[in-house]
């Protein structure tokens, strides 16, 4: 009989490294397998990682972690093909430990996160591609890569949104396209002072910015910006479905939301130094597969672990939160020596009465919201005809702005039982 | 700064090549008998779909693993797994 670990963990992710830390550090057994040649190869930061619960996992972890940016300044954007109106946010309180938010580069991020869960007695193996579990009177016992079989008491899905293992499991079947959307993203080199004047951030300070209307040709979702230490993360998110029925290139529509005249100069003689694309889980708790089954947890993307209130974009922390809840979970299984479906059922309640299903939870009617095409089009139209009228100086008497608002809201196709559907529609976020 | 195609973007990648392993493959059947859509053509970030003498190619090389032509694939002409350990895309920086 081949050895037989405490777990096995496909994907050394943020979840996977986060709940190999967490069952190391009690002595566990752990085998932790990426199937790219260094933890983090295979994955993109589409935006902040929102770092308190890392502070949980890795107290201080500012003193060493690969940081880019403390994100100090938030944004919120509607855009059309030649206006934007911002909401900008910015505070020196982020910018003290512990950190509210941070920009990570994954490749770096997920590399210092793994050896950490090395150094408490991990087991890493990189360059395996997990094929398939082994299962036995269904219940999961092991893995297949290629030839090699590996046995485990449980098994750790962190394989990301497109979770292969969690579908072999049956926990859930094809994913709606709907729940799912693509993120391309560009990361563009520049120096560090340029980037510090066109954002007027000083020392490690960084801006996030999250953007709606034209960046995807009012397709559902969104563009997003944040800095690097020295570099710039910039792409766009679009929903699957929405991009399939309006034949939308998301190629394309990346270039022509890095021409607009409000990003272009940001970026202005910056060189090109990566170009990644990553399926997304969007669908909130709709999407959400059953979590757990007789020897065998699922977290992070995998488990469809997301945030998008439209301010903020969460996937990161919810998947660090996932890990420890997971690792939690096995510790109680391991002191019982019961790894079936009820005893790992405990995973599920501690999500629950954790931040990460109970924010789940909050926003849980927040991807309807951020679906509706009026936060794509007339709303972006709205705002910025409105400033227009507000700014524009012609040689004609000016309307009182509350006139104009009601003029543009016109103009923009909204109704006003839109703007009340809408204006409760926001309780959702 | 200077626009570029998707073929130089994606000659800016690195990637570890698995010859003659391909990780997608496409059921041309399938395509003809019910796709209506073609969304592979358009929905992949890396233009790795092409339509040559009717039939769908799938340039695998380029491939950016994400998996959105097999999310937005309803007919589920796709075979699409993750290369080999070790290979395909390598994101530096990610």
């Amino acid at each position: 009989m081949d050895d037989i670990y405490d777990a096995i963990i496909v994907g050394a992710g943020l979840a996977g490294s986060a709940a190999a830390i967490k069952l190391a550090q009690q002595g566990l057994e752990v085998v932790l397998i990426e199937r790219g040649p260094y933890p983090g190869s295979k994955n993109l930061s589409g935006g902040v990682l929102y770092g308190r619960v890392l502070n949980d996992l890795i107290p201080n972890y500012w003193e060493e972690a690969p940081i880019e940016r403390y994100i100090t300044n938030q944004v919120v954007t509607f855009m059309t093909e030649d206006a934007s109106f911002n909401i900008d946010f910015k505070t020196q309180k982020f910018n003290t430990p512990p950190y509210n938010g941070f920009s990570v580069l994954r490749a770096k991020f997920d590399r210092w996160l793994a050896e950490k869960a090395e150094a408490n007695g991990t087991m890493l193996v990189p360059g395996i591609r997990v094929d398939h579990l082994i299962q036995k009177e269904s219940r999961v016992v092991g893995i297949v890569a290629g030839d090699e079989q590996m046995y485990a008491k449980v098994v750790i899905a962190a394989d990301g949104a497109n979770s292969f293992l969690a579908q072999e499991a049956g926990l859930h079947q094809r994913i709606p396209t709907k729940h799912l959307a693509v993120g391309v993203k560009e990361l563009i080199g520049l120096p560090r002072e340029t980037i510090e004047e066109r954002f007027h951030l000083t020392g490690n300070e960084g801006a996030a910015y999250g953007i709606v209307g034209f960046a995807t040709h009012g397709v559902p979702g969104g563009a997003f910006l944040y800095t690097n230490q020295e570099s710039i993360s910039i792409g766009i998110v679009m929903h699957i479905n929405e991009t399939v029925r309006t034949k939308t290139r998301p190629a394309d529509v990346i270039e022509s939301f890095l021409a607009h005249p409000m990003i272009a100069p940001l970026i202005k003689d910056g060189k090109l130094l990566e170009y990644g694309a990553h399926l997304i889980p969007e669908g909130g708790l709709e999407m959400m597969p059953k979590l757990f089954t007789s020897g065998m947890l699922v977290v992070g993307d995998a488990a469809g672990l997301s945030v998008n209130n439209g301010f903020v974009v969460r996937g990161m922390d919810l998947a660090l939160g996932s890990g420890i809840a997971a690792a939690e979970a096995v510790l109680e299984a391991k002191e019982k020596n019961d790894f079936s479906a009820e005893s790992l059922s405990m995973y599920q309640k501690k999500l629950e009465s954790s931040f990460v299903l109970k924010d789940m939870n909050t926003y849980a009617g927040a991807p309807y919201f951020m679906k509706r095409s009026r936060l794509y089009d007339s709303y972006p139209d709205f705002l910025t005809r409105m400033m227009t009228e507000i700014y524009l100086q012609e040689s004609m008497p000016k309307d009182h702005i509350l006139s104009s608002a009601m003029k543009s809201l016109k103009k923009s196709g909204i109704s006003l039982i839109d703007l009340a559907k809408d204006g409760l529609g926001v309780r959702n976020l | 700064m200077n626009r570029m195609s998707v073929a130089e973007k994606l000659s800016i990648n690195k990637y570890e090549l698995d010859e003659g392993m391909p990780h997608i493959e496409v059921n041309n059947e399938i395509c003809q008998a019910i796709c209506e859509d073609k969304a592979c053509l358009f929905v992949c970030p890396a233009n790795v779909y092409s339509e040559q003498d009717g039939k769908i190619v799938a340039d695998w090389a380029g491939c950016l693993e994400c998996g959105a032509c097999k999310a937005a694939c309803s007919a589920e002409a796709l075979v699409w797994s993750y290369p080999r350990g070790g290979f395909g895309i390598i994101y530096r920086n990610g």
